[in-house]
């Protein structure tokens, strides 16, 4: 397969940056902060991506979904990083659609699915227990009660976990943290008794929760794939996550250089423009290199998840190189800015904030590395 | 069975009739590079038949037309050909700069009586020619070249020095950039010549190199003659040639042996625990440099798609450059990392001669040679960012 969008890709790329840029520019995200939205997303502009058919972006046809693919979703992410638009798209649309879609029975795809692609329903993630990103650690037990499951213990930094419907859970239903078997995914429902949902305001200022459970009780019918084998699907799932999580890191990375650049063609000191300066050109033109070097990594990996197989070693590639570039991209940002890039009331603030966590979700750069290394045999 | 199915199958029949069971085996080094050219001595008499087989059917240069001396392959059989080399490991008949690089400008700038002279003996690997570019003082600031070609009505009577001449010893030929006009702006007043090496007025002087090696030599013209014959596109009008032919250096020097991964090497000579190499930061270190370098590679996959595409690679292209360059110089400081102490022997047997630490200083060069690194920054800075001067 060629390493380039084809024309209906593109068609949607250019679909995609004109909607996020009309609808959802950094100035919602600003708003959304400085008026405390509970939910952080406007919904709105969720129901209208979900006429876009931003939501199904991933699911198939049969499921009410628009099935673009990863290609497809990435290019939806990219635009939503470069505009920091604010949604729960990735929780739901890519992570909940990828996981439900690798774990789930056909009565629960046929049930789900379509509702998610419908921006009807809503699903946070809750993985992790601890600051960092381990499925194999996780402890929370779940234990069998009445034909059911009884879920104790908590989760933090859960993806869109307040104001989420549904949210996907991994727990322990057998075993010991740091073993990858014994892990089972549940999907609870918000409003479940013993389950508080605490609001967790992060530097992004997005949708983030930390949920106590106490005791919560779960249907038997609620285990999503094979009790005690979540690994086994959550982690095909998480990789498509992890890759889109990479475009939308590349869409940051992009606009913070193409946003660095004009203010280099405009800004004057010592009487010229500053990007006459040799020493800020070559700033820029190694971020742009290592942008469109991050560019084919991305894209790769996500027609490897398009393509099918086993793509682990393409979604590490893809997250740890974006999250190395984005980290440079903020930096250099603002460095080439000077002092306005410190302000609050300047947007470059905003990416480099927004970044940071998102190179965190399901895996930072390290962790990610160490994973390629042992998929190359090393 | 279509057209492309019944080449291949030919294709095969005759690779297994003609390519001799020794030039089956993967080339170990430089020793096993045929270059061609009047004075090569070859390896062996299986690399000169190998040279004389595909140079007779046009293989070296399978897609060049036929009048030319090329095998006038399309690009879907030229891909089966290079597929059904690769099968059976068959070395590559011919390297050369004339293949590599003259070739291309030529077809591209000459006239149909200079391919018909030049072309044939490259594809047959009669002629060696090397490329006369810098000079002491023209480097990083090419267009600043001084070596002066003098209109003697048929000819061109040449007087200066060139430098950095790769392989100019071994070479019959030179492709040179000379100025032709000092009173017009520097870009204004150059030409692109091609002229015999062997006359009373050429002579190089190999240049040694901290790798030990020599594969540059200093050039030194005293009254060459060069035939108008041989002048390549308008007379002062050889900038464009040399900027086509540094684009095109560029994208090849970027793609220049493709890097195998550290992996096995890595593991093969430190072993490891539960799967991962026991030396944790060195792990580390490969793992960063293999994710950079498995994204320039894939890179290079989105370039040449998007330039079949349709796309226009221009100043992307020193990108390529500037980017692979630095992390093959990054990869052979971590090929010293894993191979410890041994690196550094520089004789005998064991190392092939000092092969790791000869081959690492090489590496060096990587960011000098086809316009520096900084070079590269400043194009992308000012052709691709469009960031003011």
């Amino acid at each position: 397969m060629a390493l380039v969008l084809n024309e209906e890709q593109a068609l949607l790329k250019e679909s995609a940056d004109g909607f996020f840029a009309e609808k959802a520019p950094v100035s919602e995200l600003r708003q959304l902060r400085d008026d405390k939205i509970e939910a952080c997303y406007s919904l709105d502009l969720w129901n209208e991506m979900a006429e876009m058919g931003f939501c199904g972006i991933m699911i198939d046809e049969e499921n009410g979904g628009v099935d673009f693919g990863m290609v497809g979703a990435g290019i939806v992410a990219e635009a939503m990083g470069k505009n920091l638009s604010a949604s729960p798209f990735h929780a739901s649309a890519v992570a909940a659609a990828s996981i439900i879609g690798a774990a789930g029975s056909e009565q629960q795809k046929t049930s789900l699915l379509p509702a998610i692609a419908a921006g009807e329903l809503t699903l946070g993630i809750a993985i992790d227990e601890t600051g960092a990103h381990d499925p194999a650690g996780v402890a929370m037990k779940a234990t069998t009660s009445g034909g059911g499951f009884k879920l104790n213990g908590m989760k933090t930094f859960v993806q869109d976990g307040t104001c989420a419907d549904k949210l996907i859970v991994l727990a322990r239903t057998s075993g010991e943290a740091g073993e990858a078997d014994g892990l089972s995914l549940f999907l609870v429902d918000s409003m479940a008794a013993g389950l508080i949902i605490d609001q967790t305001v992060m530097t992004d200022s997005r949708n983030w929760a930390k949920v106590t459970f106490e005791g919560v009780e779960t249907g038997a019918e609620t285990l999503l794939g094979e009790e005690g084998a979540a690994l086994k699907f959550l982690e095909p799932g998480l990789d498509k996550a992890r890759i889109i999580l990479a475009a939308e890191l590349l869409g940051i990375a992009q606009e913070c250089l193409d946003q660095t650049v004009t203010y280099l063609q405009e800004r004057k000191q010592f009487g010229v423009l500053i990007g006459s300066f040799q020493g800020l050109q070559h700033r820029a033109a190694q971020l742009f290199s290592e942008i469109a070097v991050t560019r084919s990594a991305v894209l790769k990996a996500m027609q490897a998840a398009d393509a099918g197989g086993d793509f682990r070693w393409f979604a590490s590639l893809a997250k740890a190189k974006a999250c190395k570039t984005a980290e440079l991209a903020t930096n250099e940002a603002i460095q080439m800015h000077g002092g306005i890039g410190m302000t609050d009331e300047f947007d470059i603030g905003f990416y480099i904030k927004r970044a940071r966590t998102v190179q965190a979700l399901y895996g930072d750069y390290n962790y990610h590395a160490s994973r390629f290394a042992a998929c190359s045999g090393y | 069975m279509s057209d492309l199915e019944s080449f291949r199958e030919e294709t095969r029949d005759w690779l297994e009739a003609n390519c001799p069971a020794s030039m089956r085996i993967p080339a170990a080094g430089e020793a096993d590079i045929c270059w061609g050219g009047r004075n090569f001595v070859f390896q062996s008499e299986d690399q000169r038949l190998w040279l004389e087989r595909m140079g007779a059917r046009g293989w070296t240069v399978p897609s060049w037309p036929k009048e030319y001396g090329g095998g006038g392959l399309s690009k879907e059989e030229a891909k089966i050909l290079a597929a059904e080399m690769r099968r059976i490991k068959a070395r590559s008949p011919l390297v050369s700069f004339g293949i590599w690089m003259l070739g291309p400008a030529l077809l591209k700038f000459g006239t149909h009586e200079q391919k018909l002279e030049h072309l044939p003996p490259i594809a047959r690997g009669e002629i060696r020619w090397c490329q006369g570019y810098s000079e002491p003082n023209a480097g990083s600031d090419l267009a600043a070249l001084a070596t002066k070609a003098e209109d003697k009505g048929d000819h061109y009577i040449v007087n200066g020095q060139k430098v950095w001449t790769s392989y100019a010893d071994k070479a019959d030929w030179i492709f040179c950039l000379v100025r032709t006009d000092f009173d017009a702006s520097k870009h204004n007043g150059i030409s692109f010549v091609l002229f015999d090496m062997n006359q009373p007025g050429v002579s190089t002087k190999p240049i040694l190199l901290i790798s030990g090696n020599s594969p540059f030599c200093e050039t030194f013209f005293d009254d060459a003659v060069a035939s108008k014959a041989n002048l390549v596109g308008e007379e002062n009008k050889g900038w464009t040639i040399a900027k086509y032919l540094l684009t095109h250096e560029r994208t090849g020097i970027s793609d220049m042996g493709l890097p195998t991964p550290l992996n096995a090497l890595a593991v093969e000579k430190l072993g490891t625990v539960d799967g991962q190499i026991g030396d944790k930061m060195l792990r580390h270190q490969i793992a960063e440099h293999e994710i950079d370098a498995a994204s320039f590679v894939f890179t290079l996959e989105r370039a040449k798609d998007e330039a079949k595409a349709g796309g226009d690679m221009g100043a992307f292209s020193s990108m390529l450059k500037g980017y692979g360059t630095e992390l093959n110089k990054d990869r052979h400081e971590l090929i010293l990392k894993v191979n410890g102490s041994d690196a550094f022997e520089w004789e005998g047997q064991f190392s092939n001669n000092g092969e790791i630490a000869r081959n690492w200083l090489r590496t060096k060069a990587n960011s000098i040679e086809g316009g520096t690194t900084e070079v590269q920054l400043n194009i992308i800075a000012k052709r691709i960012l469009n960031l003011p001067s």
